[in-house]
């Protein structure tokens, strides 16, 4: 008898939450999208755009910080962050899935706008790149003379070098690195056993160079944000061939290009500017991001 | 269109010309998940039969649990297999992390509660006069578990397959386990993730009909065993 009187209530109880859940989701459909037979006119048009941009400006958190303050001072427009290596960001700006993008690999950045894919490409703040390791530093980095004594020292395979082998920012930077040494990390007899690549972004590279206890070559800001959990500490730092260079750059002929220059414009203003220097500070007692735009 | 026709002849070019690294990704995305399988077999079949034949306190349980983990998500599973063998954590010493036995371990959770729900319930569905006649014939234990496996092998053959169908195409475990590196634990599905990530089409394609086409033999497999069945049944 119970059980009988029970079920029916039950059965209703479903059909209510399911009519709340699609309730829901229709509103949540036509805040996307005001103009959808919604009577009222919406407060605000707003425009939303894609910016591509780096795992390891991702990983930072500086887009925390960085969007909701660009999304205030420009509220027609939403911001919607796409974090690849700077290699897909490009390849999503030559497929116009982007509409502006914040990269950090200088010689593609060349290309992309030699080929005419971007409207102008400007500086917006560098970080610079460290080489993290074991604090045992068992290939000796440490007192190493110069960079490229650092990266032969690595090449003589005593302990596992991660590339991220991803055409990222990074890993540009790191095979300048080796061809500034006159380094084939390939090429290296035993490179199977010490040469390890990870094709992943930086937060997940720095964990398996932890797990192996080997070295990379890591941004700052990355490897401060996710040092709590690693046992790796920077064995190399501040050498001038280590800074890495942001630009950004809007994509012609992309859907939202509006979108994308006002974010270059805000980016490069002197009110982001203030932003990015100071962020990390408070958390890492020192600026993740040097701004430097003209 | 012109994204998909440059990336497939790429692709295609990759995999008849053998001369990149996308047939040495099929083979140790072959070997990890077939050996997950095996081991899943070698536990799941006899729990499995347990399960789907003798009545005990706590089976049914033990069955919701197996019926849960079919649908466990696997980067829960890569999750707690990275933490627990993650250097800070109580399995570090062994040094497993990003290595193929790591990804065999995660994929072997996976596979596990599938094969041992799918043999259940293929064991449960052999006849229980069959079984009794075999032992008023006379058979011991293990001839009369045998002959029920027998009878259930297309049941067991499907298990094996849902098992490593699940596994093969699996990328969120493996990626967090293996750590996709390069020669060692790079799989179809982590290397198809990268070279999206990298913009790089054509290989991503030409491993995505290498893992199409396996999946389909398995599926096809299943279908035969099914129309098999009918067949039996009828």
């Amino acid at each position: 008898m119970k059980d009988r009187s029970v079920r029916p209530a039950l059965w209703r109880m479903g059909v209510i939450a399911l009519a709340v859940v699609l309730a829901f989701s229709l509103v949540g459909c036509s805040k996307s999208t005001p103009e959808a037979a919604n009577p009222e006119p919406a407060p605000v048009e707003k425009t939303k755009f894609v910016l591509a941009s780096t795992t390891s400006t991702q990983d930072s958190g500086l887009f925390d910080v960085l969007i909701p303050a660009f999304e205030k001072a420009n509220p027609e427009y939403t911001v919607e962050v796409i974090a690849v290596g700077s290699g897909e960001a490009m390849k999503m700006g030559e497929n116009k899935d982007a509409d502006v993008l914040l990269v950090h690999s200088p010689a593609a950045e060349k290309a992309f706008m030699e080929a005419g894919f971007g409207t102008e490409r400007r500086d917006v703040m560098y970080n610079d790149f460290v080489i993290v390791g074991p604090a045992s530093d068992p290939a000796g980095i440490k007192s190493a003379g110069d960079l490229n004594a650092v990266m032969a020292a690595l090449a003589k395979g005593k302990a596992p070098f991660m590339t991220r082998d991803d055409k990222s920012g990074t890993n540009a930077k790191e095979l300048k690195l080796w061809a500034g040494a006159s380094v084939s990390p390939t090429a290296t007899a035993n490179a199977a056993d010490w040469y390890l690549s990870t094709g992943q972004g930086m937060g997940e590279t720095l964990k398996i160079t932890n797990e192996k206890q080997g070295y990379t070559l890591s941004d700052r800001a990355t490897f401060l944000t996710s040092k709590g959990a690693l046992d790796l500490v920077i064995l190399r730092e501040g050498d001038k061939a280590l800074l890495n260079q942001y630009g950004v750059i809007p994509v012609k002929d992309a859907a939202h290009l509006d979108g994308g220059t006002a974010f270059m414009e805000w980016i490069t203003s002197a009110e982001a500017q203030k932003i990015i220097g100071e962020f990390g500070i408070e958390k890492f007692g020192q600026a993740l991001f040097t701004p430097n735009a003209q | 269109m012109g994204i998909f026709v440059d990336a497939f002849r790429g692709g295609l070019d990759m995999l008849v010309s053998g001369a990149t690294d996308v047939w040495s990704i099929v083979l140790v995305s072959v070997q990890v998940s077939g050996a997950a399988v095996l081991l899943a077999l070698v536990l799941g079949i006899p729990a499995g039969f347990v399960l789907g034949t003798k009545r005990f306190i706590g089976r049914r349980m033990m069955l919701v649990i197996a019926n849960t983990g079919m649908g466990l998500p696997p980067v829960v599973v890569g999750l707690v297999v990275a933490m627990l063998l993650s250097r800070r954590g109580p399995f570090g010493k062994l040094e497993l992390l990003y290595s193929q036995p790591a990804m065999v371990i995660a994929q072997l959770v996976i596979a596990l509660p599938i094969v041992a729900a799918v043999s259940a319930a293929a064991v449960s569905a052999v006849p229980r006069e069959l079984r009794l006649q075999a032992r008023s014939l006379g058979a011991s234990p293990w001839q009369e578990a045998f002959m029920t496996l027998k009878e259930a092998r297309m049941g067991l053959i499907a298990a094996i397959a849902a098992g490593f169908g699940s596994i093969i195409s699996e990328v969120g475990a493996v990626t967090m386990v293996g750590g996709n590196l390069a020669g060692k634990t790079r799989v179809m599905t982590t290397a198809i993730v990268q070279y999206t990530r990298m913009g790089d089409y054509g290989p991503a394609l030409a491993l995505a009909a290498v893992l199409m086409g396996m999946v389909l033999v398995v599926n096809i497999l299943l279908a035969r065993v099914q129309s098999s069945a009918e067949r039996f049944e009828a």
